[in-house]
C-alpha cells in the first residue's frame, strides 16, 4: 500500500538502522497479503475481570504519593470512522519522574520511586474514554548512540474490537526538544503523523491546585501500519 | 475520517505493563505449545507473543525468556468453514517499531493444511515455517523474525 497524496502517512518504518535493534529483527521479505475478510475478525473481549483497585491511578500504588509532576492523561479511543470504542482494554506503562523504569534491566543510574510501579490499565467507557492519573515521566538515556536520550512518553497497549485493531505505541508530550534526536519518534516519518503521538495540554483537563490535564485521542486503524520491507 | 494513530516499538519494559501476571494459559489443560522467537543471527529476541483463537475467544500472552524462549498451553481450534485450524500470533519487541502478524497451524492436520486458503498459497519452504512441530508430547513452533527459513509475516 502507498500513501495517498495529500493524506497523512502514518505509517512507521520498520526497517529503520536509525534504531539499530530494528536491524536484525524486522521482517525483510515481502509480507503476504491475507484475504480481505480477516479485517473482520473479531478480537479478545476483556471485561471488569482483568482490572484490580486503582489501577488506572498510578499514583496509589504505594504506601504513599510518588514524586514529579502529578498529571491527569485523558482521551477517547475511535475507530478510522471516527466512532469511539466502548469497553477497550487500555494498558499503560512508564518512567518515573527520575527516568528509572521499575525493571530488572534498567541500568539508568536514577532513582527508583518505592511509590511507584509505573503500570495501569483501564477499560474505556460507553463513549470510549479513558482517563489516567499518573506523575509526568522524566527523559532517560539509552544505548542506541552516543548520547541518546529518549523523550518522555508513556507507553500505550490496546485492543480494539477487530483483531486487526491491536496497537501498541507510545505517547509524548508538547514540546519536547528530543523529538528531533529520537529515532523512534523519527522512525514515523510524516511530521503531521508525528503529531499524531503527542498529547495536547488541556486547560479543560487541568484540575485547580492538583494536576496538570493532557488529552490524547488514539485511532485504531485497520490497515497496514507499517511501510512494506524494501525487498533485497 | 481521523488518521490513525502510528504504532511504535513495545520496547524493554513491557512487562511492567503487559506481563503482570501469567497469561499463558488459553485452556486449563491442553497441549504445551513453546518455541523460540530468533533474530537474523539465531539469537533469542526479548519479545513478547499474544495467540488468539477467535472461533473460541480463547486468547493468552506470554513474555520470552533470555533465550527467547516462550511457552503456552492451547488447544487446538475449530476451523472456520473451508479453512485449517490455526491460532492467529502477534509478535512484538525491542526493535520492532510495529507488531508483525503470523499463524500457527497443527501437524496433524495435513489434508485441511493442503487446502488453507492461505497456507496453500505459499511456497513449500514457507508453509513449514507456520505448520508447528511435533516434539515430545508437545509442540514446537520458532519465530524466526529474518534469514533463509524466515517465518512467513502476513499484511492486512
Amino acid at each position: 500500500m502507498t500513501a495517498i497524496e495529500g493524506e497523512i502517512d502514518t505509517r512507521v518504518e520498520v526497517d529503520w538502522p536509525a534504531y539499530r535493534s530494528t536491524q536484525l529483527r524486522c521482517p525483510r521479505r515481502p509480507l503476504v497479503p491475507l484475504p480481505e475478510r480477516f479485517r473482520d475478525l473479531a478480537g479478545p473481549v476483556f471485561g471488569d475481570g482483568v482490572l484490580e483497585t486503582a489501577d488506572e491511578d498510578l499514583t496509589r500504588h504505594g504506601q504513599g504519593e510518588p514524586l514529579g509532576e502529578r498529571i491527569v492523561v485523558q482521551g477517547r479511543v475511535l475507530d478510522e470512522d471516527g466512532r469511539p470504542i466502548p469497553h477497550a482494554l487500555v494498558e499503560v506503562w512508564q518512567a518515573n519522574a527520575a527516568g528509572r523504569y521499575l525493571h530488572d534491566r534498567d541500568r539508568h543510574p536514577a532513582p527508583l520511586d518505592p511509590n511507584f510501579t509505573g503500570a495501569g490499565r483501564c477499560l474505556t467507557d460507553a463513549e470510549g474514554r479513558y482517563r489516567f492519573v499518573t506523575v509526568k515521566p522524566g527523559a532517560y538515556p539509552w544505548g542506541n548512540h552516543e548520547n541518546a536520550w529518549r523523550p518522555a512518553h508513556i507507553h500505550f497497549s490496546l485492543f480494539g474490537r477487530q483483531f486487526v485493531q491491536r496497537l501498541v505505541t507510545q505517547m509524548y508530550f508538547p514540546g519536547d526538544p528530543l523529538f528531533r534526536y529520537d529515532p523512534i519518534f523519527q522512525s514515523v516519518r510524516d511530521p503531521r503523523a508525528q503529531q499524531l503521538l503527542v498529547a495536547r495540554f488541556d486547560i479543560d483537563v487541568t484540575e485547580p491546585e492538583w494536576a496538570l490535564g493532557y488529552t490524547w485521542d488514539i485511532v485504531l486503524g485497520r490497515g497496514s501500519g507499517a511501510t512494506p520491507p524494501d525487498v533485497d | 475520517m481521523p488518521p490513525t494513530t502510528p504504532s511504535q516499538t513495545v520496547g524493554p519494559f513491557y512487562s511492567i505493563g503487559l506481563s503482570r501476571r501469567p497469561e499463558n494459559e488459553l485452556v486449563p489443560s491442553g497441549v504445551r505449545l513453546h518455541g523460540r522467537l530468533l533474530d537474523g543471527e539465531g539469537a533469542g529476541i526479548d519479545g513478547m507473543i499474544e495467540l488468539w483463537d477467535a472461533r473460541a475467544g480463547r486468547w493468552g500472552r506470554s513474555g520470552t525468556d533470555a533465550d527467547g524462549g516462550f511457552e503456552f498451553v492451547v488447544a487446538k481450534p475449530e476451523p472456520f468453514p473451508g479453512e485449517a485450524p490455526r491460532l492467529d500470533v502477534y509478535v512484538f519487541a525491542r526493535g520492532l517499531l510495529m507488531h508483525q502478524l503470523t499463524r500457527v497451524y497443527f501437524p496433524d492436520e495435513a489434508g485441511a493444511n493442503a487446502a488453507d486458503p492461505v497456507l496453500s498459497q505459499l511456497p513449500a519452504d514457507d508453509r513449514a515455517t507456520l505448520v508447528a512441530v511435533p516434539e515430545d508430547g508437545a509442540l514446537r513452533f520458532d519465530i524466526r523474525m529474518q534469514g533463509d527459513r524466515a517465518t512467513v509475516f502476513f499484511a492486512v
